[in-house]
């Protein structure tokens, strides 16, 4: 009878559920737990939880939105590399009698949480959180489209990622890989919740992404300065809009697929089943409609900060911009098209396998075009070797060999030897670590002075780069090398000693990564501390060239006291070599929207109903499920969302930069 | 290039200085981007659609023994369905008509009867859902029956939410009255409903018609 009870009441959640059984996990939840008290604790001591509450977790300006979502990347990059370096580790150890240190059980979880958190809760944020913060500045607007629905669509993200992190220490995580492919991830295969916090994980943080994509193509479309035309738009805007068309139109594919085996799982339907006639490749097939674009979404931001980087720190104007452009929008539409190259050996026979073969090879043309776009931007250029142009030019040889490799790879009879092996992990790192995450820490250098009014340290920011560069190297070569000789992938152990010896090299490979990630972490700690010696007070430290150095550094609220009019490319470059003359008085009150704690409230509700739907908690889930309608129409009922920056306000902060500037000479 | 025609001693074609900046306050005005994300929204929300008659196309034939669409589908009891959901489009548009000539109390009149013909829509749509489940012809009997009930549930899944979408408007329009933010909620909803109904015509024709003939 109390058992039914406590069925009812906790679904399959027991004491059991908690992995107290592994010393790993145990520990690990006893670091986190001790960090995140003292943590919560010093935060409670320091009273900073209202200054939290009111400046950040509830601003709907993009800015803040847009660097809590660089410091959620960030944070869930350490959660995501403990995945590696533990992979590294065991595969190095588990030769002839070692069995290394993890178990099958505990290292299926490792390597799939390891996917899931990179893709989704590293690159993703990351990718969209400079989108945020730098692309309303490009463009000369005030802030986004819809700034709530820019709130809240962070506030999924985050409870998708608090739900993967909540696997760790209740239950398990998918054994799966990362695209949890049926029928090993159907209910027949895996009862347990590991795949059900995958899915639930993935469907809110994707509601998020996907009206964040919506949010960004609008407010390209429509809130541009007066003159910007489309072809006067910074590169890295053109990138952020061609990104977030393939969000809208590939997030939904994802979001539908994953339905289909919750269906399986909870009610027992056939979708992707062995029998009743479910077909398990029809999965396949979708997510990778929607997986191949992701690559894209990943790695074309990336290449729009490149753009802008080189043409930066090489004093030029971007060679060939309208080509940039089409080229952009022509990856835009081919990665649409080849998503068969991933599964070359489902046996679709040779025509069609010869079609996305070829479909995938042409992609290599537009990116060629960008390679020597970058080239020739830097061809008789004088160029300054500053951080952001380091991580630049480590990406054009790095992905340069990666996107060799794909070729390679899309050539179907050479794809029958090495799928699955490790040289497909070593070249998608190549392409994810050496494009996309390179993109990202040469953005970071890049607009962090803009975010914060003071430049990264120099000296911690190069022994990161090299740390990251070449232990990427270290990393990676060796699999290559393994995959050529065979080896497949997600194995946790060879009996082959011969092969030792590579994965002891990769395994120093991620060593240096790990002392990478460490220099990032003292570089921000170390800039903080200078902050006065390394500030900026022009807003414009690099010599930039597009409108978000054209207003102070961090910017004021409303980005823009007079919205600025573009007449040319590289607005900002044109502005002072006209000689421009900022206007000093004549300001008025600014009309802005006001901020929200909805997105928050929206948030934990969705993290309390996946919990409950993980566990069968069915009258939690209910409850939930009913406060989020009632919150979002609650919220619906408010009309008041907006205020105005009194006038005097901005009097006084457009006068403090005036005499900043004055200080500077400018 | 209009650019190149420019002078670099910052003055136009005309002669006069460029002004680099706009002096006059001219904000975008409220609500301007709306029509176009929640367009983007319906087109992304039609994907989902995409696949999941994708995947009706797929697996529409794998009965696993179990029965066939000629066995199950009364055409009749699906023609007065689509009628009730046509009828709502068509009362719903009136609305619109209605909110244009700015009489909110024949608007709302209108967007109640669209609200029962969404009603009617659901409850006849429930009952055939009932009796399939009844007769064994349940979501889990074949990928068929799958497939059939998820594309079929998850536009009755919209269209409720439609429906609470239209309840929460018109007491909005209650309280409020037609002012413009309550005129753009109005039409967004108009497009989702609408929307509804297009996707109903390819369930209709693709899924009933279609798999009557088979």
């Amino acid at each position: 009878m109390s058992d039914s009870i406590l069925k009812t009441i906790f679904g399959r959640l027991t004491l059991e559920s908690l992995p107290l059984h592994e010393p790993i996990v145990v520990a690990t939840f006893g670091m986190v737990a001790i960090g995140g008290a003292a943590l919560l604790a010093a935060l409670t001591y320091f009273k900073v939880w209202g200054y939290l509450w009111n400046q950040w977790f509830t601003s709907v300006d993009h800015k803040k939105i847009g660097i809590m979502y660089m410091i959620l990347a960030i944070v869930m990059l350490l959660r995501g590399f403990s995945d590696a370096i533990m992979m590294r580790l065991q595969q190095a150890m588990a030769f002839g009698g070692s069995e290394g240190y993890l178990n099958a059980h505990h290292y299926d979880q490792v390597f799939t949480a390891h996917g899931v958190i990179m893709i989704f809760f590293v690159a993703m944020p990351m990718v969209t959180g400079l989108m945020n913060y730098v692309v309303p500045l490009q463009i000369g607007a005030r802030d986004v489209s819809f700034p709530f629905l820019n709130n809240f669509s962070f506030w999924m993200t985050a409870a998708g990622a608090v739900i993967v992190m909540m696997s760790l220490f209740i239950g398990e995580f998918a054994r799966t890989g990362w695209l949890a492919m049926p029928p090993l991830s159907g209910i027949a295969y895996s009862p347990d919740v590991g795949v059900d916090y995958y899915i639930w994980a993935l469907q809110i943080a994707g509601i998020g992404t996907l009206l964040s994509g919506v949010n960004l193509v609008a407010t390209i479309v429509k809130m541009r300065a007066p003159g910007m035309g489309m072809m006067k738009m910074p590169i890295f805007t053109w990138t952020a809009l061609c990104t977030n068309i393939l969000i809208v139109a590939a997030f939904p594919v994802l979001t539908a697929v994953l339905a289909m085996l919750s269906l399986d799982r909870y009610i027992g339907t056939a979708f992707f089943t062995n029998d009743a006639g479910g077909n398990p490749m029809m999965y396949v097939n979708l997510i990778w409609i929607w997986g191949h674009p992701e690559v894209y979404i990943l790695v074309l931001p990336a290449f729009g900060i490149f753009s802008e980087v080189t043409s930066t720190f090489s004093g030029k104007r971007l060679f060939g911009y309208s080509s940039m452009v089409y080229a952009t929008l022509v990856i835009t539409i081919l990665s649409y098209l080849v998503w068969l190259h991933h599964f070359f050996t489902m046996g679709s026979g040779a025509s069609v396998n010869s079609f996305f073969g070829i479909t995938t090879m042409i992609i290599s043309i537009p990116t060629g075009a960008k390679i020597f776009n970058w080239l020739f931007t830097m061809y008789k250029g004088r160029i300054r070797f500053e951080l952001p142009m380091m991580w630049t030019i480590a990406f054009m040889v790095t992905f340069t060999i990666g996107g060799m490799t794909g070729v390679l790879l899309a050539v179907p009879p050479a794809d029958f030897v090495l799928h699955n092996s490790l040289f497909l992990v070593a070249h998608f790192h190549n392409v994810i670590i050496g494009g996309t995450l390179f993109g990202m820490f040469a953005g970071i250098n890049y607009w962090f002075p803009k975010a914060f009014g003071f430049k990264l340290d120099e000296k911690w920011g190069k022994v990161s780069f090299w740390c990251w560069v070449s232990g990427f190297y270290f990393a990676f070569m060796p699999l290559y090398v393994l995959g050529l000789m065979g080896v497949t992938r997600r194995m946790r152990y060879f009996d082959d000693p011969n092969l030792q010896i590579w994965f002891v090299i990769a395994a120093f490979g991620a060593a240096l990564v790990a002392v990478g990630i460490a220099a990032f972490l003292i570089q921000i700690f170390v800039s903080i501390r200078n902050r006065e010696a390394l500030a900026d007070h022009t807003g414009d430290p690099w010599g930039g060239r597009t409108l978000e150095w054209a207003t102070s550094s961090p910017p004021p609220d409303y980005n823009f006291a007079f919205t600025p009019v573009v007449h040319d490319l590289d607005a900002w470059y044109d502005m002072k070599d006209r000689k421009h003359q900022r206007p000093v008085s004549g300001f008025r009150a600014i009309h802005m929207p006001s901020n929200t704690g909805t997105g928050v409230v929206l948030g934990v509700l969705s993290i309390a109903f996946g919990f409950a739907m993980i566990w069968y908690m069915w009258w939690l889930a209910g409850l939930t499920l009913v406060g989020i309608f009632a919150t979002t129409i609650f919220h619906t009922f408010n009309y008041k969302r907006d205020f105005y920056i009194p006038v005097e306000d901005v009097i006084a902060s457009e006068d403090a930069r005036t005499r900043m500037l004055a200080t500077q000479g400018a | 290039m209009s650019s190149v025609s420019l002078k670099k001693d910052g003055l136009d074609e005309k002669g006069e200085p460029l002004s680099f900046y706009q002096l006059e306050e001219h904000h975008h005005p409220e609500g301007s981007s709306t029509m176009l994300g929640f367009w983007m929204y319906l087109m992304s929300d039609c994907l989902i659609f995409a696949v999941l008659f994708a995947a009706y196309g797929v697996l529409g034939t794998s009965y696993a023994g179990g029965p066939t669409p000629k066995e199950i589908f009364e055409l009749p009891l699906v023609a007065v369905n689509t009628a009730m959901l046509l009828f709502s489009s068509i009362t719903y548009g009136f609305a619109m008509l209605s909110m244009e000539e700015g009489r909110q109390r024949i608007m709302q009149m209108w967007l109640a009867f669209t609200g029962l013909f969404g009603l009617a829509f659901l409850s006849i749509e429930m009952y055939e859902f009932a009796t399939l489940i009844h007769e064994g012809a349940g979501p889990t009997r074949s990928a068929f029956l799958s497939s059939f009930f998820t594309l079929v549930g998850t536009h009755g899944l919209h269209v409720t939410m439609g429906f609470i979408w239209l309840v929460t408007l018109m007491v909005q329009v209650q309280k409020h009255g037609l002012i413009a933010a309550n005129k753009r909620r109005l039409m967004c909803l108009s497009m989702f409903w609408h929307f509804l109904d297009v996707i109903w015509i390819g369930v209709f024709t693709f899924v009933y018609l279609m798999g009557s003939l088979r």
